[in-house]
């Protein structure tokens, strides 16, 4: 593994220029992640429709990766019902864990499975995808 | 006569220096994280458990004895590095943590009292910070904090104007682990005590690299590490002083640490065994006694001028390049080996990272600093940090390493 594919076009286009990244006044959800070892910080905005994430953002501050990682994430569950989101965290887990896992459905998150290489780095790609996790742990204990 | 430190000879000391991180010479920068430990240190834990290994002041057989000896001896040494006077002021502990909330435990909780001030300094370890902060909690006093002066110094106006009768406690650190400052502890010191308030210091970062006498400081207690100092790890000290050592009650409660116990009560044996309870870290102690001696071996004073010519070629270096921006004092004056820096535009975690595949290893994050983070209005800070290992050549290639970070970015 090498930096230049730790920092890739595409991971770079997404933690500079995150059309996802942005404040959701009327968000239903407003979910808070922290990495206390790094300083990582996002928030994920959730608006629902049911079950299904009809529209999502975030606001946040942290390394490219951390960052990145939280906009792709955002760009792949926008429409997605929360089971199916749900599918998507494990799948992206197994990857930076490198579990054998079938990488079609992560979008432009797969080009973080490098970051697989860089352990020091994998709880900053993770944040999003935990954060998001809770989330759907919160609704069902909430049911 | 000055003697020049030569630190390619000294790296031939410490083997691990010879790790080749994706095949290049390491290069490390994280020493106010640990520090490695020469050849000499490894080997006294070897010869440890090869010849002397027996639990310590309990059995009256030779390895006992022998073990034992060890133990002490080590305990003395310490004592003459800092110059403590009496070994009996020395405590050992599992790190400058656990010396501080030994302190925040037993002295405090008996001695600090509703409506009473502990003053902290904003740039302090979080271990100096949470010990008190539960203290504060539970006895319903106040902790007050003394901020830094445009000079990224301590603001010693402010702290005078702190001090009045209710304060008991003032707990400073020595040196800072972010900025580098060296804090005027003896003056500090005697300005509390001109109030009646104790003092404790923490000097995890000042005993490593420089000459340190608790008895001219004149503080009451003065906590560190083993392992910042090239000795092993799980390996701390507390000193006490002497005055105070009996008054202190005990922190944990067990074996090694009595005098006499009955079904219901139990006397206590006498500093600074009534503060060891349980079966102490005795390799951690051996270990720490031979790093003193490799340190008094190369002497502090060449240590610590040696660190300073770093830091000041190195800061010098990195005020050359426009996108760095340094924390901390511009000047050399009272300022340890460490440097806190930020890259434009880069988090600290990806400048470590890009630095990394260089063989370089420095610290991002906030380093236990959360309010001084805060206070510099920074998420978290690069920090490189020296030691005697450490040379320009090194300087030079973490500076062209720095230099290219932004062209990852496509920011040139």
């Amino acid at each position: 593994m090498e930096l230049n594919q730790l920092y890739s076009e595409i991971i770079l286009e997404h933690y500079q220029n995150s059309p996802n990244k942005k404040k959701m006044d009327d968000a239903d959800i407003e979910e808070k992640g922290h990495n206390p070892l790094c300083g990582d910080t996002i928030t994920i905005y959730l608006k629902m429709d049911g079950d299904i994430i009809k529209d999502a953002s975030f606001t946040g501050q942290g390394c490219a990766i951390s960052q990145a990682s939280t906009s792709m994430l955002i760009d792949l569950v926008k429409g997605k019902k929360l089971d199916e989101a749900k599918k998507l965290i494990q799948e992206f887990t197994d990857m930076l864990y490198k579990r054998d896992v079938d990488l079609d459905d992560l979008g432009d998150a797969q080009a973080l499975s490098g970051v697989a290489d860089f352990p020091a780095r994998v709880k900053c790609a993770l944040l999003p995808w935990k954060t998001l996790e809770e989330v759907m742990e919160e609704k069902e204990e909430g049911k | 006569m000055e003697k020049i430190i030569d630190a390619r000879k000294i790296r031939e000391d410490f083997p691990i220096l010879k790790v080749r991180p994706y095949g290049k010479s390491l290069i490390y920068f994280d020493n106010a994280a640990t520090t490695q430990k020469p050849e000499s240190v490894i080997k006294a834990i070897d010869d440890y458990y090869s010849g002397m290994n027996a639990n310590v002041y309990r059995s009256a057989h030779y390895l006992s004895g022998v073990a034992t000896n060890a133990y002490e001896e080590a305990r003395n040494r310490v004592a003459k590095f800092i110059n403590a006077g009496s070994e009996n002021t020395i405590i050992f502990t599992r790190n400058a943590t656990e010396s501080i909330n030994l302190v925040a435990y037993t002295w405090a909780m008996d001695n600090i009292n509703e409506g009473d001030e502990i003053i902290l300094t904003v740039a302090e370890h979080h271990s100096n910070i949470l010990p008190w902060q539960m203290v504060a909690d539970r006895k319903g006093a106040k902790l007050r904090y003394v901020y830094l002066n445009e000079d990224s110094r301590l603001d010693m106006a402010s702290y005078k104007d702190m001090l009045n009768s209710r304060v008991k406690l003032v707990a400073v650190q020595h040196v800072s682990n972010v900025l580098g400052i060296i804090n005027p502890v003896e003056e500090i010191t005697e300005m509390a005590h001109k109030v009646g308030a104790k003092v404790l210091i923490d000097g995890a970062q000042s005993v490593p690299h420089m000459r340190v006498d608790v008895r001219k400081i004149g503080c009451d207690f003065f906590a560190f590490s083993g392992h910042k100092m090239m000795g092993p790890m799980g390996i701390g000290i507390l000193y006490v002083k002497k005055e105070l050592l009996n008054s202190v009650p005990p922190f944990l409660r067990g074996g090694e640490m009595i005098d006499e116990v009955y079904e219901d009560r139990a006397t206590f044996a006498v500093p600074p065994l009534k503060f060891e309870a349980g079966t102490p870290n005795v390799e951690g102690a051996v270990g720490l006694s031979a790093a003193i001696e490799y340190i008094e071996g190369i002497g502090l004073d060449n240590i610590h001028s040696h660190e300073a010519e770093l830091t000041q070629y190195a800061l010098e270096k990195m005020r050359e390049i426009d996108f760095v921006d340094i924390y901390g004092p511009r000047d050399m004056r009272d300022r340890g080996g460490v440097i806190s820096f930020n890259v434009a535009d880069i988090h600290p975690h990806d400048v470590s990272t890009i630095l990394d595949q260089d063989g370089i290893a420095i610290r991002s994050g906030h380093h236990c600093a959360l309010p001084l983070m805060r206070y510099l209005d920074v998420p978290a800070t690069c920090r490189a940090s020296f030691y005697i290992y450490n040379d320009m050549d090194e300087v030079d290639v973490f500076i062209d390493s720095l230099k290219n970070v932004r062209k990852w970015f496509k920011w040139s």
